[in-house]
C-alpha cells in the first residue's frame, strides 16, 4: 500500500490563497498534465507500479504445487486456480499455530485503540491550544512539535524500560506482552504529529463562530463536543486514516513490545516469521499479504467520504 | 431585561499604550436601544465586547442589572449577540442554529421547537428551518442571526455591525424591521454601528466615541442640535456640519463680511483669540455682496427638490471646504463666487482649543458636564 492520503492541514481558503498569484502558471501545469502525452506516461506508469501486486494476487490463488514450480506469468498455460491458500491462512491451517485468523483479531485489537486514543487526545489538545488562553501556549506548543525531530527508533528501547520499571509496589502498570504497552507507544509516536496537524485545522475554524457559541452560553466542553468536533470531521478522518495504515502496517514497534507471542502480536509480525521461519511455505505469504491489505483498503474508501470540502462554507458572510 | 452600567471600563490591550477604551462611562436604561457609533478604531465594537465578556476589562466594572459582570464568563451573562460576520453554526441547521443556546440551557426539546417556530415565524424564516446556512441568502442569514438572539429571551441584545455585510436597499429595510422588532421584544439593546444615519435612525439614544473616550450620548436630534464638541458636530449629519475658525470681534464673531452676533458671555468662555463656528448646510443662506462669507463654487449637486453646493473659501491663510444647502430650483453655477450667511440661531460655538461647545459647559471643568449630560431617557419617549 503506497497510498499516502493526502492530509488537508487548512480549510480551501488558505488553499485558494496560495494559489491565487499563480492562476497563469498553475493552468499551463494543469494543461501539459491532461496532454495525452502524459496521460498515456501516467497509464504506463501505473501498470509498472501495479504488476507485483497483481503478480502477488495471481500467485495467491495458484496452488501450492504451482507457485514451487514455476513463476506467476506462467499461469496463462495452465489456468488452474484455487482458494486454499486463503482458507489455509485464514482459518486453522495444519497442526501448528500459524493460521492467521488470530494475528488478524491480534492487528484489529491492536489498531483501533491506538487510533481512537491519539485521536481523542490529539483533538483536545489541539483545541486547546488553538482556542484557549493559558500562559505559556505558544511556547509549550513549539515544544510538543519539536517532539517530532526525535526519531521514533531512538525512543523505543528508553521506552521499553520504563514501562517494565513502572511499577506501583509490586504491581507492573503496563505488563510486557500485553495490549496496553502497544496503544500506549503507538499513541505516543502518533501524538506530536496529530496535535499539528488538528492544531492547524482547528484554528482556522473562524474566531467569531467559537465566540458566538461562548455567547450562547457554552463552555468549553461544549464547544469542542458540539462546535469544533464536527467542524473538524476531514482532518479527524485524514488522520484517522493516516495512523491506521501507519499501526496496521507496522512492524518495529510490535517486534520490540508485543512480545512476539500468538496472543498479542499483530498480522506483520506474523508475515514476517512466515517468510523467515518457513520460507517453503510462502504460497501462504501470498494470500497472508492480500488478507492484510483488505482492511486498510476498507479503512480508506469508508473514510473517504468524510473529505468534504466547504464544510464551512454558509457560516460567515464573506 | 435590565439596564447596562459602564462603570469607568477601560480596556487595554497588550502591548499597547493608549486603551482601546477610556473610562467609558455609560447608563442604559431597561429596554433601551443604544446605539455605540464612532469612526473605526474609535472602541465602539471593543466596548460592545467587554460587555459580552469576550473582551476583559482592564479596569472599572461593568453591570448588567445590579449584578456586577465584570469578571463573569460570557456564558454566565444571559446576554445575546449578533456578530458582523453572522457567525452562523455551519454544521447545524437553521433551527438547530436558533435554538442552540436553549439546548445548552437544558431547556426541553418540545418548548425548544415552540420558541424556535415562534421566533422563525417573526422572522420569515418558517420554510427554511431545516436548511443549512451554506443554503440561505445573506439576508436570510442575517434573519438567523437575528433569530438566534431572539430565542433565547435574553436581558440584552448586543449588535455588531450586523447590518454592513448587507446590500444598500436590504440594509435600509431591516434597519427598520430591527428597531421596531427590538421595541416591540422590549428588551434592551447595545448597538455598534459606523454609520451615523444608523445610528441616527436607530437609536433611542446614540452614544459618539472617539479614540476610546466617549464624546456624547444624547437622543438623536439633541445630538444633532446641541453637539458638544467639534468631533460630533462634524461626525453627526450628512453632509458634515461646516466648521470654520472665526476671529473674535466686539460683540460677536466676525464671519466674512459681517458680524455674527454672539452674546460677550459666551465669547468670554473661549480661550484665545478665535473661536469654532459650526453650520449645517440647511442653515445657510445667501447674502448679499459683500455681507457675508465669500464661496468659490466647486461643484453642483442637483437632487431635484434640493441642490448642494460644494465650495470653499480661503481666509487667515487656511483653506475651508463648505457645503450648503440651496433650493434645487436656483442653484449657484460652479465656477462662480457666492456669499452666505448663518441663519440666525442656527450656529454652533465651540472653543478653539478644547473643542467643547460653548454656553454649554462651566470652563475648566468639562468631564463633569459631559456626564450631566449623561442621564438615560425612558425608552420609547424619543424624538421621533
Amino acid at each position: 500500500m503506497s497510498t499516502t492520503p493526502a492530509i488537508p492541514a487548512a480549510p480551501e481558503a488558505v488553499l485558494a490563497k496560495a494559489a491565487e498569484p499563480q492562476i497563469p502558471i498553475a493552468r499551463r501545469v494543469k494543461q501539459r498534465l491532461t496532454s495525452r502525452g502524459a496521460t498515456a506516461a501516467a497509464i504506463i506508469i501505473a501498470v509498472i507500479w501495479t504488476v507485483p501486486t497483481f503478480g502477488l494476487f495471481i500467485s495467491s490463488l495458484r496452488p501450492e504445487d504451482n507457485i514451487q514450480a514455476n513463476g506467476w506469468w506462467n499461469v496463462l498455460g495452465d489456468l488452474e486456480f484455487t482458494t486454499k491458500n486463503y482458507t489455509d491462512v485464514l482459518a486453522s491451517a495444519g497442526g501448528s499455530a500459524s493460521n492467521l485468523g488470530q494475528y488478524f483479531i491480534n492487528s484489529l485489537a491492536i489498531v483501533i485503540p491506538a487510533t481512537i486514543i491519539p485521536l481523542v487526545i490529539a483533538s483536545m489538545a489541539a483545541y486547546i491550544f488553538a482556542w484557549g488562553r493559558f500562559r505559556g501556549k505558544d511556547t509549550l506548543f513549539i515544544f510538543i512539535f519539536a517532539l517530532q525531530i526525535v526519531p521514533l527508533q531512538m525512543a523505543l528501547i528508553p521506552l521499553l524500560s520504563l514501562f517494565i520499571n513502572l511499577k506501583i509496589g509490586e504491581f507492573q502498570l503496563l505488563p510486557s506482552g500485553t495490549y496496553a504497552q502497544l496503544w500506549i507507544a503507538h499513541s505516543i509516536f502518533a501524538l506530536p504529529l496529530a496535535i499539528f496537524l488538528l492544531h492547524n485545522f482547528i484554528s482556522e475554524i473562524p474566531g467569531e463562530v467559537i465566540e458566538a457559541a461562548r455567547v450562547d452560553g457554552a463552555g468549553h466542553a461544549t464547544i469542542f463536543w458540539r462546535i469544533v468536533l464536527p467542524l473538524s470531521v476531514p482532518a479527524i478522518a485524514a488522520f484517522g486514516i493516516f495512523q491506521f495504515l501507519w499501526v496496521w502496517n507496522d512492524l518495529l514497534v510490535a517486534l520490540v513490545f508485543s512480545g512476539g507471542t500468538a496472543d498479542v502480536a499483530p498480522i506483520t509480525q506474523r508475515l514476517a516469521e512466515l517468510t523467515g521461519t518457513r520460507g517453503d511455505e510462502w504460497h501462504r505469504l501470498t494470500a497472508g499479504a492480500f488478507v492484510s491489505m483488505i482492511v486498510p483498503l476498507a479503512v480508506f474508501f469508508g473514510l473517504q467520504r468524510y473529505f468534504v470540502r466547504g464544510l464551512m462554507a454558509g457560516g460567515l458572510k464573506g | 431585561m435590565a439596564t447596562v452600567t459602564f462603570d469607568h471600563a477601560s480596556r487595554l490591550y497588550p502591548g499597547t499604550e493608549k486603551p482601546a477604551v477610556d473610562g467609558l462611562n455609560l447608563e442604559i436604561a431597561d429596554g433601551e436601544f443604544l446605539v455605540l457609533v464612532g469612526p473605526s478604531g474609535c472602541g465602539k465594537s471593543t466596548s460592545l465586547r467587554m460587555l459580552a465578556g469576550l473582551e476583559d476589562v482592564n479596569a472599572g466594572r461593568i453591570l448588567i442589572g445590579d449584578r456586577d459582570v465584570t469578571d463573569v464568563p460570557p456564558k454566565d451573562r444571559d446576554i445575546a449577540m449578533v456578530f458582523q460576520n453572522y457567525a452562523l453554526y455551519p454544521h447545524m441547521s437553521v433551527a438547530d442554529n436558533m435554538g442552540f443556546a436553549l439546548k445548552i440551557a437544558g431547556v426541553s426539546k418540545e418548548e425548544r421547537a415552540e420558541r424556535v417556530r415562534e421566533a422563525a415565524k417573526l422572522l420569515d424564516l418558517e420554510e427554511y428551518l431545516d436548511r443549512k446556512p451554506k443554503a440561505l441568502s445573506g439576508g436570510q442569514r442575517q434573519r438567523v442571526a437575528m433569530g438566534r438572539a431572539i430565542v433565547r429571551n435574553p436581558q440584552v441584545f448586543l449588535m455588531d455591525e450586523p447590518l454592513s455585510n448587507l446590500d444598500a436597499k436590504l440594509r435600509v429595510q431591516t434597519r427598520t424591521q430591527i428597531a421596531s422588532l427590538t421595541r416591540r421584544l422590549g428588551v434592551t439593546t447595545v448597538y455598534v454601528t459606523h454609520d451615523q444615519v444608523e445610528a441616527m435612525t436607530m437609536g433611542d439614544r446614540v452614544a459618539v466615541l472617539k479614540d476610546g473616550v466617549l464624546q456624547q450620548v444624547d437622543t438623536p436630534r439633541a445630538l444633532y442640535d446641541r453637539p458638544a464638541n467639534v468631533f460630533v458636530a462634524g461626525f453627526i449629519g450628512s453632509p458634515a456640519m461646516n466648521l470654520l475658525e472665526l476671529p473674535v470681534t466686539d460683540g460677536g464673531v466676525q464671519f466674512g463680511g459681517m458680524t455674527y452676533p454672539v452674546p460677550r458671555d459666551l465669547l468670554g468662555e473661549a480661550h484665545g483669540s478665535t473661536v469654532t463656528l459650526g453650520v449645517r448646510p440647511e442653515d445657510l443662506e445667501r447674502a448679499e455682496d459683500n455681507h457675508g462669507l465669500a464661496v468659490f463654487v466647486d461643484v453642483v449637486e442637483e437632487l431635484g427638490a434640493d441642490a448642494y453646493v460644494y465650495g470653499h473659501t480661503e481666509f487667515d491663510g487656511k483653506r475651508y471646504e463648505i457645503t450648503g444647502r440651496v433650493d434645487g430650483r436656483t442653484p449657484p453655477v460652479a465656477g462662480s463666487t457666492v456669499y452666505v450667511r448663518p441663519k440666525e440661531g442656527h450656529v454652533h460655538l465651540f472653543d478653539t482649543q478644547t473643542g467643547l461647545r460653548l454656553g454649554e459647559h462651566a470652563p475648566g471643568t468639562p468631564e463633569a458636564s459631559v456626564e450631566d449630560l449623561n442621564v438615560p431617557v425612558e425608552a420609547g419617549k424619543t424624538a421621533d
